[in-house]
């Protein structure tokens, strides 16, 4: 039987639909009309304005100091679940495995609003170290899974074969278990890191006035500040975007 | 291994992640429903005495219809999200494994860019002086005065094309799995192709879909971020009521009462999928894999 050409349309109609306001927004951002649909020339005025704005250096710090330090937490903490997970099958581990599936399904407002309270009713200042705390609490969930999945490939025997040939726990975990897991770690702590740079919702309710992150900063720019700008923003994010990946499938092509 | 040392390791292992989620998950969590029986005091903060009044001022006008819009584009937009993404799904699974990875890739490139971006971008594309509304004008399927933006449509269009990939994704993965033999037995049985689809290829990706609806639907209940940006204020949610209440009245009672109901909402189909993931886990335990 001819195969339905129907399948090929809806596969096309989303890629045009996941990639349309993308190119929209690339060519807004060298028009030099404010909003305009036509055309009034090409220009890179958005962009200059762009980098004489002081306060973004400041949020693009503040970014990456919460991104380092929860993923440097997280991955700890999430890999340490993932060793408990795979190790035993317990009713304890049920309820370990429930713990770290649940933060994966609530959504984002939900942890940003029960994080804010809890802060609130413990009188902690908000600020850096609450949305640190925060992203620590949702990176350990996607740390865990990630891990576990190369947890599954791991043969349990040689540990216990070099245990049995006199290693110490410390050194098996060193030498064998932590270089066959690297894999899984480095790929769940660049989501963690991922997901820390990209979140707003959780962190717009636990930050305070001076810890704005970039997703803070774009946003308060898409309440008050010039759309053109954020055009133009919105295209260099797009840009490193391309190239973190560009270079992440190089690395990865290497190693092989 | 003596079993009590087995089970201190056990415990070493478990209690800094557990503690962790405990102590910034499950108690914040219940904090929120507890603190949705407390009154409000007038500075902003939370009163001391229980009460059930936040419940009762659930039913006052504005509620009923922000939590019906929820559900109802949560629905809508999960559906339009699986019904896009079977035949997309069995698209892709059908290529050659080369093809499937590139457009794989494809799917999920703009998924990299920053959430908030990705919607900024939707609203510069319908804005009303943007090139789509001028085409849409002068191909007469829009007037001049009407509005793209800053309706529900366009909190659904939006929604759709947040949650649409994490649709798409797992129901491929169920379709690559799937065994085309099966299709083409059911058209040497006689069956008609629309028939084979829906009687041999659903019921083959199940898993996949409803992994799909639970990925879409939950998140898609907690909108917040979509609709204060796409949306006007006919077009609000549970989660900008809720972001109001902290912020705009700070009337943290509210906000909890509100989160408390989300929470329930969430829960659900939550506990479903858990359940059957557990049952899965124990059957291929049981099997010894």
């Amino acid at each position: 039987m001819k195969r339905s050409k129907f399948p090929l349309f809806v596969t096309a109609g989303i890629l045009v639909f996941f990639y349309l306001p993308i190119v929209i927004v690339i060519a807004q951002s060298f028009n030099a009309s404010r909003f305009g649909g036509a055309w009034k020339g090409f220009t890179l005025h958005w962009y200059s304005r762009l980098f004489a704005d002081r306060n973004i250096w400041h949020a693009i710090t503040n970014t990456l100091i919460i991104a380092a330090s929860s993923t440097a937490v997280s991955i700890v903490l999430g890999t340490l679940a993932a060793f408990a997970l795979y190790r035993y099958r317990t009713k304890l581990q049920i309820g370990h495995n429930m713990l770290i599936y649940l933060p994966l399904v609530i959504p984002d407002i939900l942890m940003g609003i029960s994080l804010l309270l809890f802060f609130v009713s413990l009188s902690m200042g908000l600020g850096l170290f609450t949305i640190f705390l925060a992203h620590v609490t949702f990176s350990i969930s996607y740390v865990a899974m990630v891990v576990l999945g190369r947890f599954q490939d791991f043969d349990y025997s040689i540990l216990e074969a070099a245990l049995d040939l006199g290693a110490s726990w410390l050194t098996a975990v060193r030498r064998i278990l932590i270089p066959f897991l690297m894999p899984g770690i480095a790929a769940g702590g660049l989501l963690a890191f991922t997901l820390s740079m990209d979140d707003f919702v959780i962190t717009f309710f636990v930050s305070g006035p001076d810890s704005t992150t970039l997703p803070l900063y774009i946003y308060s720019m898409m309440r008050h500040g010039s759309p053109s700008v954020i055009n133009a923003l919105s295209v260099i994010m797009i840009a490193l975007t391309f190239i973190i990946i560009f270079i992440s499938k190089k690395l990865l092509e290497v190693r092989k | 291994m003596s079993g009590i040392k087995k089970k201190r390791n056990e415990m070493l292992l478990t209690i800094p992640s557990a503690g962790w989620l405990i102590l910034f998950f499950i108690i914040p969590t219940v904090l929120v429903v507890a603190m949705a029986f407390r009154n409000a005091d007038p500075y902003g903060g939370i009163g001391d005495s229980w009460t059930l009044n936040t419940f009762r001022d659930l039913g006052n006008p504005d509620y009923p219809s922000i939590i019906w819009r929820t559900f109802w584009l949560s629905l809508v937009s999960t559906a339009v999200c699986i019904v896009t993404a079977i035949p997309a799904g069995y698209y892709i699974s059908r290529l050659t494994r080369r093809y499937q990875n590139i457009i794989l890739l494809l799917v999920i490139v703009p998924f990299w860019i920053n959430f908030l971006i990705r919607i900024f971008a939707w609203k510069v594309f319908l804005h009303p002086e943007g090139l789509f509304k001028q085409i849409l004008v002068m191909l007469h399927i829009s007037s001049p005065e009407s509005l793209l933006l800053y309706r529900t449509e366009a909190v659904l269009i939006v929604i759709i094309y947040s949650y649409l990939p994490f649709a798409l994704l797992p129901i491929y993965a169920a379709a690559e799995k799937f065994d085309y033999h099966l299709l083409e037995a059911a058209y040497d049985l006689g069956a008609s192709r629309l028939q084979a689809f829906v009687r041999v290829f659903i019921p083959g990706i199940r898993q996949g879909l409803l992994t799909a609806v639970i990925v879409v639907f939950i998140p898609a209940l907690g909108s917040y971020v979509i609709p204060d940006i796409v949306g006007g204020p006919s077009a609000e949610m549970i989660g900008n009521k809720i972001a109001q209440r902290t912020f705009v009245d700070r009337n943290l009672p509210h906000a909890s009462a509100l989160s408390a109901l989300l929470i329930l909402a969430v829960l659900l189909p939550a506990a479903i999928g858990m359940t059957r993931r557990f049952f899965k886990e124990k059957n291929s335990a049981s099997l010894g894999i």
